[in-house]
């Protein structure tokens, strides 16, 4: 079958996909988008977390059919996403369930080309460059989905509380960090952005 | 003496900026947080097929037939092969001894071995097509503890045995088997005012690495293969892939691809040979992604052990003998089994003096699943048996717990049972004594929020099954001993290639080693030793890749000391040659060239008063200094294998933890509120690093502790919970706070005086939370982990 979504802003097609794929499969050996990983392929992990019309799911649970006409936010377009949020949302915060883009919105954004050496870290979005900071990144295979759920955890809560974020991330595994570093860099992309309101 | 203090304040300077002791960034952290870094599960190739491994359904059965012509025949799919298959007579692998099949011959061991591959050109083609393979497997019958295993008339797991542990062994199941005895224990017991004794079970543990095995063969025109894989060890992944190939090892070139964590669970081969077969057989490029149920049958395991301990201690808290038995379950095939018997045995007293010991570890084959390499390593069974018989010597004394271990702590000088002194600082007391004065978490927590109880915070959270009744709190310590590094005479070397040369007017270094990035952020410590020793600002770290020589195995703590030794001996030497070279440059232009101690920083030739004698551009201009070197850190020696004495250990860790838990004592649930850990690191060339190992190694052995084990059927050996949904690792919400004090005491033998840190914290935080819970629910509670029936005597 044919699907037909919006992918980090930009409209995709993807032909010949098998019904039993997931949007995981077709992201990452269709889409050429291996940024969600496929650590379980059960929804138990969330290193697959991506926002399907703003609501984090985990990709792997998601027919692709599922999806037709439908807006898709990676962790490739993440930083993209953090700074268009004002445009999508006038105003601060919003209530949970309501955040998302729209359509109309999200077809204006470029997603940003791949694989220069001499990235400005200006260009991450300011949960991807708190990782970075607060050594919350180790093998990273956990960090895609963390931050595209810590990001929007963000957005829709922008000082959580501890409990906040450990409720928010709790779908989220990671086997590396101890999860602290991690709580670390929450917390500080919520104190950057509290500084420079 | 080394500098002391929290993580915060460790931060000493050094001259050169991003140099040893800072906390500088990943150089690979961008790219894994925009989603770009390329693990090996991303690997993409035109004309790519897909790989499948048919695997085992049954624990132990000999295969009567294989019938692979559905399975062939089915579109899509380009080959199918079997053991009949391999291309040359060597049919096994192994890290120590080759008993390893490719693919099943014959008989299988254990359930999930695999048996037959597909290659196909979707991954579900491959799957369906897997599926129509038929096998007759004739079953027999299961060992799965040390009474089957040894029982007259045992099936025997590998008949006709003749690697060189058989001699050593009393029975054929058993892989191997190490004695250590020291002193009299029998005699010293005499002296005991109190003994007690234990019998312990520790569960099957998996490394649980989120990046799923992967990778991809692509043949090559010349005959030969280059894999993309992630690995713990890329030369030792050659050195058992190329035999059976029938190719020599240049022909087999392997570079790192992105490492999704590992933990031991990448030493062993999983898909490596399986995906060069099926590139080799195809003529294409070659994928293999294991999903989560496959990986808990691609890689071997934590060993379970049971383990039975007796101690003495006189009436004023001194230990006088002990006495113990440590039985290791290490499945069908052998893995890292032999090595995890030596550590088991040669760790088993922990960090106390204890003179009169009498000690023996083994390990069985069975038809369990696999076991081997993972954090800790034979080290953590142990602690945690040794680790609760000194809560029941202290309870039994009427003494402190942890007064009574600092009564008894090694300490430098200290005679291990193999007879071997400890060398460095040996900072047991002192780790205790920190962890236990660090300030507690308040009582009640969940009280502390406002009028209504949060019950977030309480056992069993959102759950919503107590308001704080029923729940009561307990305070548990524990101490480990770990060695670093690999022991027992293993030659264990590392290689670095480091280049130094002028790009765009600026001198820039390159470090080239075969290490294996596995999360550890081995990178990132590569690249400050390098701007530390050559004073440049810009490092540039090679891929790994078999293009240069053995870094040894990412494991054993040992890749910072062994392999950064080896890139800190090869910057020296480019170092010397870069001021060999000014000499005959500049030399005769100023009289310090001969006559003072000079240093690169900063890009210039300095002498040790900082007065400044060239730049590193000029001395260079458009040549470059490329040196390749080993280094090796003190050799060992191997065990005795009657009496276990030899100096088989290089270094040792220590750390120390207190644990903090609610125990819901109505349901049976637990809340750890708390794990703080004290640490001696030696240096800490990267304290953001070294904080975040210590603690990701605390929360592995939490897991142990309270919720992780693989379930195997006693009666089919079948694997119960190969899966996320039924193998329970810790979330965030699960995780306590992880304060950490780290410890700085140099060891004088090691390159800046650093210390293996990545295990040790994964040892004693697992007897720290039983104690705790011991100590809210006055249970004994001699098995991990501990699930809510243990907790309230169903």
């Amino acid at each position: 079958m044919r699907v037909n979504f919006t992918v980090n802003g930009r409209r995709h097609e993807a032909d010949d996909v098998w019904e039993g794929e997931s949007l995981l499969y077709v992201l990452r050996e269709r889409m050429g988008l291996p940024g969600s990983k496929n650590a379980c392929e059960q929804g138990e992990c969330g290193s697959c977390t991506v926002r399907l019309d703003g609501v984090p799911v985990c990709s792997c649970l998601v027919a692709a059919g599922q999806v037709e006409g439908r807006d898709v936010v990676t962790v490739e377009g993440l930083a993209d996403f953090a700074a268009h949020r004002s445009d999508a949302h006038p105003g601060t915060g919003c209530a949970p369930g309501a955040c998302g883009t729209a359509l109309d919105s999200a077809r204006r954004w470029k997603a940003a080309p791949a694989g220069e050496e001499t990235r400005d870290t200006g260009e991450l979005s300011p949960i991807q460059q708190a990782f970075i900071d607060a050594g919350a990144v180790q093998c990273g295979f956990c960090t895609p989905g963390l931050l595209v759920a810590a990001d929007e955890l963000l957005e829709r809560t922008p000082q959580p509380s501890d409990a906040d974020i450990r409720e928010a991330l709790s779908g989220n595994l990671c086997r590396c960090t101890g999860y602290e570093k991690i709580l670390d860099a929450v917390r500080l992309a919520a104190a950057r952005a509290e500084e420079t309101v | 003496m080394g500098v002391t203090g929290s993580p915060t304040n460790i931060n000493q300077g050094t001259r050169t900026k991003g140099g040893i002791g800072e906390s500088t960034l990943r150089p690979d952290g961008i790219l894994k947080v925009t989603g770009e870094f390329a693990y090996s599960s991303d690997m993409w190739h035109e004309d790519m097929l897909w790989g499948h491994t048919l695997r085992s359904t049954v624990a132990h059965a000999e295969i009567a037939s294989i019938d692979i012509s559905e399975a062939l025949a089915t579109s899509g799919v380009y080959a199918v092969l079997t053991y009949d298959d391999l291309p040359t007579a060597m049919k096994n692998y192994g890290l120590e001894i080759q008993d390893t099949p490719v693919l099943a011959h014959g008989r299988v061991r254990h359930h999930g071995e695999p048996v037959a591959l597909v290659a196909a050109d979707h991954p579900e083609t491959a799957r369906r097509a897997a599926a129509k393979i038929r096998i007759d497997y004739r079953e027999l019958p299961v060992v799965t503890d040390e009474a089957s295993a040894t029982a007259p008339g045992a099936p025997l797991i590998h008949e006709g045995r003749d690697d060189h542990h058989i001699g050593h062994v009393p029975h054929p199941n058993i892989v191997h088997r190490q004695p250590i005895v020291r002193g009299d224990a029998e005699a010293a017991k005499a002296r005991a005012d109190v003994v007690v004794t234990g019998d312990y079970y520790f569960g099957m543990q998996d490394q649980a690495f989120l990046g799923p095995e992967s990778g991809l063969a692509v043949p090559a025109e010349d005959g030969g293969v280059d894999l993309y894989v992630a690995t713990q060890w890329l030369h030792s992944d050659l050195r058992q892939i190329a035999p059976v190939l029938g190719l020599p090892e240049d022909k087999v070139r392997m570079t790192l691809s992105g490492v999704g964590g590992a933990f031991g669970g990448r030493e062993d081969l999983s898909m490596q040979i399986h995906a060069c077969l099926l590139a080799l057989r195809t003529g294409k490029p070659v994928k293999i992604v294991y999903n989560r149920f496959e990986s808990f049958f691609g890689h071997v395991h934590r060993h379970p052990a049971r383990l039975h301990y007796e101690h003495g201690a006189t009436r004023d808290g001194k230990l006088t003998h002990m006495k113990c038995r440590i039985v290791l379950d290490g499945g069908a095939y052998a893995s890292a089994s032999p090595a995890v018997v030596g550590n088991a045995s040669s760790l088993a007293v922990g960090p106390y003096v204890i003179e009169d010991v009498d000690i023996e570890a083994l390990a069985l084959y069975t038809n369990n699943p696999p076991c081997g390499a993972m954090r800790g390593f034979g080290a953590v069974q142990a602690c945690f048996a040794y680790e609760a018989q000194m809560d029941k010597l202290a309870a039994e004394l009427g003494m402190d717990p942890v007064r009574f271990r600092q009564l008894n702590a090694m300490e430098q000088g200290t005679l291990l049972p193999t007879g071997q002194q400890v060398d460095s600082p040996a900072p047991v007391a002192e780790l205790l004594r920190r962890v236990k004065a660090m300030p507690m978490p308040p009582e009640r927590q969940w009280e502390s929020a406002g009028e209504h109880p949060d019950v977030r915070a309480l056992p069993g959270g959102l759950s919503n099954t107590t308001h704080g009744e029923g729940v009561v709190r307990g305070v548990g310590y524990a101490v480990g001993l770990k060695n670093v590094g690999f022991s027992e005479g293993f030659d264990d070397y590392s290689t670095a290639r480091v280049r130094m040369e002028v790009i765009g007017g600026e001198p820039v270094a390159t470090v080239h080693t075969a290490m294996a990035e596995v999360g550890q952020g081995g990178v990132t410590v590569h690249a400050q030793i390098a701007r530390t020793e050559l004073g440049v600002a810009q490092v540039t770290i090679h891929p790994a890749d078999t293009k240069v020589g053995s870094a040894g195995s990412t494991s054993a703590s040992r890749q910072t000391y062994v392999t950064g030794g080896a890139v800190k001996n090869s910057c020296e030497a480019v170092r010397e040659q870069v001021l060999e070279m000014g000499r005959r440059k500049f030399g005769t232009y100023h009289p310090a060239w001969a006559t003072a101690e000079l240093l690169l920083e900063g890009g210039k030739v300095v002498t040790d008063g900082g007065e400044v004698l060239a730049d590193v551009a000029d001395v260079l201009e458009d040549e470059a200094v490329d040196i390749e070197l080993e280094w090796r850190h003190r050799p060992t020696e191997a065990f005795d294998l009657r009496t276990g004495q030899g100096n088989g250990h290089v270094q040792y860790s220590f750390a120390a933890h207190r644990a903090v838990v609610e125990v819901d004592t109505e349901l049976g649930l637990v809340k750890v509120i708390e794990l703080a850990c004290a640490q001696d690191v030696g240096k800490a060339l990267n304290p953001l690093s070294v904080v975040g190992q210590i603690q990701g190694g605390t929360i592995q052995g939490m897991g142990i502790a309270v919720m992780e084990e693989i379930m195997v059927d006693p009666v089919t050996a079948k694997v119960r919970n190969p899966s996320f949904t039924d193998y329970l690792l810790p979330t965030i919400l699960d995780t306590p706070t992880i304060p950490v004090d780290v410890l700085e005491l140099a060891d004088d033998h090691a390159p800046y005086g650093l210390r293996g840190i990545g295990e040790a914290p994964t040892l004693s935080s697992t007897p720290a939370v039983l104690a705790a819970i011991r100590n809210a629910t006055g249970l004994e509670l001699n098995r991990t982990p501990v699930r809510p029936e243990h907790l309230t005597g169903l």
